[in-house]
């Protein structure tokens, strides 16, 4: 999923000695075999990941990870490893996460029957480097997004980045990961951008795996950059993996007068996003999902009546397979024509 | 005092509640108003309001949900999260409060059932009757008269089923949520075929008892839906005994297109998955039942 695979690559390279096959980019190829085996009403990331899964095994795979969990991500694996099996691949499919929760003991067990010689330690030292480096990821991340639209030299962020991720690659030790993070912190503030003062910001919201896999978003942070707005994004692995529990709390007390429960996977966070978005003075905000996403449909009349009540604009946009992307590029770009109108309207009301 | 007015909208959770809620709340002394059957117009306001990737069930539920609108005093909207970590629901029955309560403006009577989180359905249906203003004693009484008496009603329901199983035409067992089988606008049409092609069937709905959830696992060990799995179960127990699944579900249905898609994989009994949408006309499911018990015929000669 995005540029995770770097972590997740490093982390079972050193704790199992089986040997790791790293995913290839998903491009459309991934895509039509995913589609082909998969039953007709099923959300997108089902797909993406059942044709990765298909390339996965084609170069030599017979063990998958998985990890997923919340609303029907925790029931890909069994639905995906029948599939499988009925494809002829004799593989075994591992999810993670059980029912939403994630289970220590079932972890080590798993890691038990794919290396027997799995040791404990070992997982615990190199998931906390992970931990740090995932963490690391986003922090860059994070200033790469809000940034990267205003570069004077194209593609210098990304250069630098994958630069990053190749170093992260064969860091060993908390110390040099830390002295990497900082070096590379460094090296992107120093990068020339030219900001105006009044930029327009966008919030993007929505379902985790179509917002974190630039792929099924037809690269939509790209778009949105080259248009030289300023992005800012909660959804990381970050977040789901070690904020949630306490921002979820935290989210649905600040949205007490919208909604009283959690309404299943990040439905409930992004509407707590969505507010804050609207108080932080933020031009607009976009939704994005994966079609037939449930908890995100709920999500909608409600998001709807937020930005309502802010007054700020709000688009949604549903990614499946067919969706083409010169109709999501008129739509933004419609929606971008509209944001800088308000813009210069604000200013001149201001003036008066 | 003029009784409490309380509008129960027919769709989903009514049609596994409706005996509990029925006996509870007029124990409680309140009137209940339950919304008339779906048909085309329920369907028709229920989209005006609906977002339209929400699934069909959905959006007659909220059809409904409009008609109730001004008729009472309150709209009982349940958000029932699980039964346990094991036992969880959709997750449109978890947003469906909020849903409900970002749309109209009318009152709402809600209980929150989770399980996981210590939040049980006595609990829930006591806090349910102080919010009527009634005392707590009175809420367990009412609370557990209604209970048993489901369970009276449950029981029958499953002896009448039972009976089916004996029958000498060929047996379809229908593996469906009962807010579709039996919702007018859905399943009327199908059990019409069906009854006129002289075939027994029998509602997969009405077979489970404790028993069944266990029966479940052999099929699918990590299904942690809680309908979805009792469902299932109750095909691991019957499937000696009948000659054919008919998998009955609505567009796009989420919990069903995974668990459906893998029973096909798995099971070897003939079946049939029928998915109805908006524009879903009744020729089209005629033809398709007729052709499909036609096979079933043969194949059981």
């Amino acid at each position: 999923m995005g540029d995770y695979a770097v972590p997740a690559h490093f982390l079972l390279s050193h704790i199992v000695r089986n040997k790791i096959i790293k995913p290839k980019p998903i491009t459309t190829k991934t895509i039509e075999i995913g589609t082909k085996y998969s039953p007709e009403f099923v959300c997108t990331p089902f797909k993406y990941t059942l044709g990765t899964m298909i390339e996965g095994i084609e170069e030599g795979a017979n063990i998958l990870i998985q990890a997923g969990g919340g609303c029907r991500y925790g029931y890909y694996a069994e639905l995906q490893e029948q599939i499988l099996k009925d494809l002829g691949y004799n593989v075994k499919l591992y999810n993670l996460v059980t029912a939403g929760t994630t289970d220590i003991k079932r972890i080590y067990k798993i890691m038990k029957e794919i290396d027997p010689k799995f040791s404990i330690l070992k997982g615990i030292y190199y998931g906390s480097i992970t931990k740090k480096m995932i963490q690391y990821m986003d922090h860059i991340d994070h200033y790469i997004r809000a940034n990267i639209g205003f570069e004077i030299e194209k593609g210098s962020f990304q250069k630098l980045k994958w630069q990053m991720l190749k170093d992260f690659e064969n860091v060993k030790t908390h110390t040099k990961l830390r002295r990497l993070y900082k070096k590379y912190k460094k090296e992107f503030q120093k990068i020339k951008t030219n900001k105006p003062n009044k930029t327009i910001k966008i919030g993007i919201i929505g379902e985790l795996y179509t917002i974190m896999e630039p792929y099924s978003n037809y690269e939509l942070e790209r778009t949105l950059a080259s248009m030289n707005i300023e992005i800012k994004r909660y959804t990381d692995v970050s977040y789901l993996l070690f904020q949630k529990h306490k921002k979820i709390k935290q989210y649905l007390k600040n949205t007490s007068e919208y909604i009283t429960y959690q309404m299943g996977a990040d439905a409930a966070d992004n509407i707590g996003r969505a507010k804050e978005l609207c108080i932080e003075g933020y031009d607009g905000i976009i939704h994005i999902k994966s079609s037939f996403c449930t908890p995100e449909i709920g999500a909608m009349p409600v998001l709807t009546k937020v930005c309502a009540d802010y007054q700020v604009p709000i688009i949604f946009f549903s990614f499946d397979i067919n969706t083409s992307e010169v109709g999501i590029q008129t739509r933004l770009e419609a929606f971008y024509d509209m944001l800088e109108m308000r813009k210069k309207n604000e200013k001149r009301i201001s003036r008066n | 005092m003029d009784k409490i007015k309380i509008g129960i909208p027919r769709a989903l959770h009514y049609y596994y509640y409706k005996d509990l809620w029925k006996t509870f709340l007029e124990e409680l002394g309140c009137t209940i108003i339950i919304s008339p059957e779906t048909t085309n117009e329920t369907l028709e306001r229920g989209k005006k309001i609906a977002n339209d990737e929400m699934c069909l069930s959905l959006k007659i539920y909220l059809g409904h949900v409009s008609y109730l609108e001004s008729r009472c005093d309150y709209i009982l909207v349940p958000r029932i999260d699980n039964y346990g970590t094991y036992e969880q629901t959709c997750t449109n029955f978890l947003g469906l409060f909020d849903i409900v309560s970002n749309l109209f403006t009318n009152k709402l009577l809600t209980y929150n059932i989770d399980e996981a989180h210590h939040q049980t359905e006595q609990n829930a249906f006591i806090k349910l009757g102080l919010a009527l203003g009634k005392g707590k004693e009175q809420s367990i009484l009412a609370y557990q008269n209604s209970k048993q008496k489901e369970e009276k009603q449950r029981k029958q329901k499953r002896k009448n089923e039972m009976k089916k199983l004996e029958s000498n035409n060929p047996k379809l067992l229908i593996i469906s949520h009962p807010y579709n089988l039996e919702d007018p606008y859905i399943g009327k049409t199908i059990k019409e075929i069906l009854k006129n092609l002289q075939v027994e069937y029998i509602n997969g709905e009405y077979l489970i008892d404790h028993k069944t959830i266990q029966n479940s696992t052999k099929l699918s060990p990590n299904l942690y839906w809680k309908y979805n799995k009792e469902l299932i179960g109750t095909i691991e127990e019957w499937k000696q005994k009948i000659d054919g699944i008919l998998f009955l579900t609505t567009f796009p249905c989420g919990p069903d297109s995974l668990v459906n898609e893998l029973m096909i994989r798995k099971i070897k009994i003939p079946h049939l998955n029928l998915i109805i949408d908006e524009e879903s006309g009744s020729a089209g499911i005629e033809t398709r039942l007729e052709s499909f018990i036609d096979i079933l015929g043969q194949t059981t000669k």
